[in-house]
């Protein structure tokens, strides 16, 4: 399975954010994607995942076979929002995802384990910390199976810890064959990664 | 999909998704109405199906800004319309009108027939208005559900969305309101208007869904 982008033009509200954008990515690769505020990172993303059109250029998953017919059937989207309802209870937000995004991946329990909060499933979603919401849509991530990970500023408001943890995840995934995209400021502590060094306007 | 359903159906009842806000508007409207026009009985009796009826419709015009503009706040909607490959973008608008419908409208058909009573409706008339709400009423959601998807992004789109949708259910309120009065005056036909009722609501179980999807393809940003 292969990821590729060609020549892609982003825009937004009819200007281009970015262009002659291009990279492959194969199975157990990684992009990591940094650059000043307003250099189109999140646009990039947005993009890929086919929630803003594609301006100009070609993006395309090869071999997807029909599990993934297209680049967003293959996508998880950690998004600056966390998509999930304060009002519903922790393991409620995941199941509903869960069930929804099919081809599940870990138990709900497990994955809550994975980013260390398997004792809080039962409060409601509205009670966590920001750090903890965080965590909890990482583990997201892992409760259904998605060959390409976005990631949108992805480790904003997680500790020390969590971030190593998180490392740790991305690594997992990187070594069973997925590929991840991440727009960042941080060091995601990835080796062996692809960069993309977007310019400013 | 049924995940879904569930889910918008349980935020809807739960504290803060303003289903009980529905039925509270729907009873502050009948319950003025007799204070407003006299206690002249008959009158009442003769205007009462189309009093529930423009009840009904307001109060279900109330919590439907909210139908994406939840979603699209804490970001769900972005995972929405990222799966539009497993699951067809139009049913997934479908299945959150259905749940949008079961929380926060149906409680106002079941309030209807009690409200009726304000009103001195006559039992059969009581019961055909209910009827007919509970036919017509899923019209309103659903092309409400359009309206709904062009206002996603606008912070205070209430009003808007039901300036562009009330045009639009105004047939629903016509056949509906004939279809009441015709079940308890003798020469008005019930059947006839009662089954275009039905044919609204079906078409526009395809139409707004379909619609409400092409808008929020276009307007994500």
């Amino acid at each position: 399975m292969r990821l590729i982008a060609e020549n892609i033009e982003g825009r937004r509200g009819g200007e281009a954010v970015f262009f002659d954008i291009g990279f492959t990515l194969g199975e157990g690769d990684g992009l990591v994607v940094t650059g000043p505020n307003g250099a189109g990172k999140s646009t990039l993303l947005r993009v890929l995942a086919g929630l803003l059109p594609l301006a100009a250029g070609r993006m395309a998953l090869e071999e997807g076979g029909e599990d993934f017919p297209s680049v967003a059937s293959a996508c998880h989207y950690l998004g600056p929002e966390n998509a999930m309802k304060t009002a519903l209870t922790v393991s409620e937000n995941l199941g509903f995802w869960q069930a929804f995004f099919g081809r599940p991946h870990l138990s709900i329990l497990e994955a809550l384990e994975m980013v260390e909060l398997e004792t809080i499933g039962h409060l409601p979603f509205g009670y966590l910390s920001t750090g903890q919401r965080r965590r909890v849509s990482i583990a997201k991530l892992l409760v259904s199976h998605r060959p390409v990970w976005l990631l949108d500023e992805p480790t904003s408001g997680l500790d020390k810890r969590s971030e190593t943890q998180f490392s740790e995840l991305m690594r997992t995934h990187l070594l069973g064959g997925g590929m991840i995209v991440a727009a960042t400021h941080l060091p995601l502590g990835l080796e062996g990664v692809q960069q993309l060094r977007m310019g400013g306007r | 999909m049924l995940a879904l359903y569930l889910r918008d159906v349980r935020l809807g009842i739960r504290a803060g998704g303003g289903a009980l806000t529905g039925v509270l508007f729907f009873l502050a409207v009948i319950a003025t109405i007799p204070f407003g026009v006299g206690p002249d009985l008959n009158l009442l009796a003769r205007i009462g199906p189309a009093i529930l009826w423009i009840g009904a419709l307001l109060a279900s015009l109330l919590g439907l800004d909210r139908l994406f503009q939840a979603d699209r706040e804490d970001g769900s909607l972005d995972l929405l319309l990222l799966n539009h490959d497993r699951h067809l973008l139009a049913f997934t608008v479908f299945v959150k009108c259905l749940a949008h419908w079961t929380a926060s409208v149906l409680p106002l058909v079941v309030a209807a027939p009690l409200l009726g009573l304000f009103m001195n409706m006559e039992p059969l008339g009581i019961g055909a208005a209910a009827l007919t709400l509970l036919v017509g009423t899923p019209a309103i959601t659903f092309i409400g559900a359009a309206g709904a998807a062009v206002a996603v992004a606008l912070p205070r789109g209430g009003l808007l969305v039901s300036v562009l949708v009330l045009p639009l259910v105004i047939p629903v309120l016509i056949f509906g309101i004939s279809a009441s009065y015709g079940a308890v005056n003798y020469p008005n036909p019930f059947l006839q208007p009662f089954l275009i009722l039905c044919a609204l609501t079906l078409f526009l179980a395809v139409i707004g869904p379909v619609a409400a999807a092409l808008a929020l393809r276009s307007g994500a940003d």
